[in-house]
């Protein structure tokens, strides 16, 4: 009987020891956690936004953490699928039990999610762009990168200020080429714009000559816009030029990245196009608002990894950090109380621009997201 | 007028090198019976090996002749490792193989080289040439003369050496030819070193203008096997003005009536074609092969 009865203190002293052992460490940090597509076909996406979210979660808790807690981060690779998505949204939700969500790397991943997150009422800041993550508006569901909506409207809000009226269009009939037409016929009345000639090409065409010819003898042409990614834009400014097509060209934000000049050559020289101020950090004015940002996050980010910054890590380090200013409004991890605090972001000064939420409104950004960037000698130039 | 000029000359670029990648069809299947889907990735090693090679500060015309060593080198070893173990096996297993090789080699440039795309510098400037109101870039002269060389090339290689009459006289009937003394075995083994280089060559030419990539073999291979169809399957006639034709309609398909169904233009018409004449524009009627 004796030796039971110690059997059973024993037992009880241990489970004791377990539960005192385990429970400030569930107490002292407060998990974040994160599905991105770290690899297969959108790991240009996840690599840079994975990679970001570790850096400064480490550099965040090294400072102190959020409301004296330490940052746990949980992050799945996803690779793009939507059905593994879903799934490692439930084991975020159920097994992980976090207290809010960054990421979805693609649409296709974020939307697989958003029932979850939507049912277990943990907020969702996906770095994903299409605008039907956000419209209609969601309880739960934010987003952080502009929408391709905003980059029609930004080139064509450029075209205005020149007096341009009338504009041919050459759009690729790959996923971004094509739902960047879509959004730039839905809004090209808004600014007055003509739509003369609107032709395709193929993902992988490699001659766009004929295309552009007919462009080319549309009547009354001011201007050409190309809405793509990938190699077919550089090859549509290489038989731009071959053309001798003498109004100005605009391409989209898909080439932001220095391979499109390299790859155009000469041709690229007068080329316009918006893009994210993170592009052009070091040839900011010193008082744009937003230079210190950029500038901290492009050093951080290029020092770290030895890889030149893109857009894509900075839409990560945005949903991060207003988070982790929302969590330190509401003192507290309930995620309720965050996503309240997140939905009040205001003022928020990130690398994709300024943030303000609202209720109707779970991005927050505006034009000035945009910069219209031309091409001269090879390097970007601010335009405006 | 100028449009239709402009037109041509582009349909014209492109489907010269179709024609080269239909001949580098053409040439195996006479000699094997094989369809070889890696002739696409023939183009992307010449580019590739080019572009890698000149980057890394060799002159252009010794990568050129360097990027086409490495596709002939690729294409002999193709053959010892993967063909002429498995010769017996029907045709179909063989072309099941070849596409096994494409899929390989594409992830072999994925590692040597990388996923992203390249450019070459123009051979001799990148100023138009206008003539007649259309804008001709000098790199397509290259690809067409280029092109007409190779032709001209093969044709006397064909019919007026040795060498190329046993191909000749193995692509007529292998065994015959075996029973006169013919080594067929020698003559797949330079069937697949031929298509490799022209394959190369054309890849070279072109990657001015279209630049090049690890992937840009496979669609190549498909338009290049459509040429060497509506040509006619083993016709090196049929496959150059199979090439040109394929060109020539995607060019006036996209320009006259839709860019949007180019490709759909171009492979109706090859429909069309192909049931009226089963064996091609050049093609014998045979009902045996595949």
């Amino acid at each position: 009987m004796a030796v039971f009865g110690k059997c059973i203190r024993g037992a009880a002293l241990l489970a004791g020891v377990a539960m005192v052992w385990a429970a400030p460490a569930a107490a002292d940090t407060i998990k974040i956690g994160a599905s991105l597509s770290v690899t297969g076909p959108a790991s240009f996406l996840g690599d840079p936004e994975a990679k970001t979210l570790e850096m400064y979660v480490e550099k965040l808790n090294a400072e102190g953490g959020v409301n004296g807690k330490q940052l746990e981060l949980i992050v799945y690779d996803d690779s793009a699928d939507a059905n593994k998505a879903r799934t490692f949204a439930t084991r975020l939700v159920e097994d992980d039990e976090v207290v809010a969500v960054v990421g979805g790397s693609t649409t296709g991943t974020t939307m697989a999610m958003i029932p979850v997150f939507e049912d277990a009422g943990i907020p969702f800041i996906s770095l994903a762009g299409a605008v039907v993550i956000i419209d209609p508006v969601k309880e739960f569901t934010f987003k952080t990168p502009h929408t391709d909506r905003m980059a029609c409207e930004k080139i064509f809000a450029d075209m205005q200020a020149k007096g341009i009226a009338r504009i041919g269009m050459i759009s690729g009939t790959g996923g971004f080429d094509k739902s960047m037409r879509e959004q730039c016929l839905e809004v090209v009345g808004n600014y007055g714009i003509e739509i003369v000639a609107d032709e395709t090409y193929g993902p992988s065409d490699s001659d766009m000559t004929p295309q552009l010819t007919n462009i080319k003898n549309a009547a009354g042409l001011q201007a050409v816009v190309n809405p793509g990614f990938g190699q077919g834009p550089a090859i549509v400014t290489r038989n731009y030029k071959q053309l001798d097509i003498e109004v100005p060209l605009y391409q989209s934000h898909g080439v932001a990245s220095k391979s499109f000049i390299d790859l155009a050559g000469d041709a690229a020289e007068g080329v316009r196009l918006p893009a994210s101020a993170l592009l052009v950090a070091d040839k900011l004015p010193d008082d744009d608002p937003q230079k210190a940002v950029v500038v901290e996050y492009k050093t951080t980010y290029e020092e770290k990894t030895g890889q030149p910054v893109s857009t894509f890590g900075g839409h990560a380090y945005d949903g991060l950090m207003i988070l982790v200013e929302a969590m330190k409004r509401a003192g507290s991890e309930d995620p309720k109380a965050i996503r309240d605090e997140i939905e009040k972001t205001s003022g928020f000064m990130g690398t994709a621009g300024v943030v303000n939420m609202s209720p109707e409104d779970h991005m927050g950004l505006d034009l000035t997201a945009f910069r219209m960037l031309e091409i001269r000698s090879g390097d970007w130039t601010l335009a405006e | 007028m100028p449009e239709l000029l402009q037109f041509c000359v582009s349909g014209l670029t492109v489907g010269a090198v179709y024609a080269l990648v239909a001949l580098g069809f053409t040439i195996i299947y006479n000699a094997s019976d094989v369809v070889n889907f890696a002739q696409g990735e023939f183009v992307m090693i010449g580019g590739m090996t080019t572009v890698f090679a000149t980057a890394a500060g060799v002159p252009l015309p010794l990568a050129v002749i360097g990027a086409i060593l490495v596709a002939m080198v690729v294409g002999l070893l193709l053959h010892r490792l993967a063909i002429e173990p498995a010769r017996g096996a029907s045709p179909v297993t063989l072309i099941i193989i070849t596409i096994g090789a494409s899929i390989f080699l594409r992830g072999l440039a994925q590692v040597v080289f990388d996923k992203q795309f390249h450019s070459l510098p123009a051979f001799s400037g990148d100023t138009p040439i206008r003539f007649g109101g259309a804008a001709i870039l000098p790199q397509s002269f290259w690809v067409l003369g280029g092109a007409a060389v190779i032709v001209v090339l093969l044709w006397g290689f064909f019919n007026r050496t040795l060498i190329g009459k046993a191909v000749l006289a193995t692509a007529a009937n292998r065994l015959a030819a075996r029973l006169v003394g013919i080594n067929t075995s020698f003559v797949m083994g330079l069937s697949f070193v031929m298509s490799a280089a022209i394959g190369a060559i054309a890849g070279i030419l072109v990657t001015p203008i279209t630049l090049t990539s690890y992937d840009v073999g496979m669609l190549l291979a498909l338009k290049g096997f459509a040429a060497a169809m509506l040509g006619g399957m083993g016709n090196p006639l049929g496959a150059v003005v199979g090439g040109l034709a394929v060109g020539l309609l995607e060019a006036l398909g996209a320009g006259y009536i839709s860019s949007t169904y180019k490709d759909a233009i171009a492979f109706i018409v090859i429909l069309v074609v192909l049931f009226a004449l089963p064996g091609g524009l050049f093609g014998k009627a045979s009902v045996e092969r595949v």
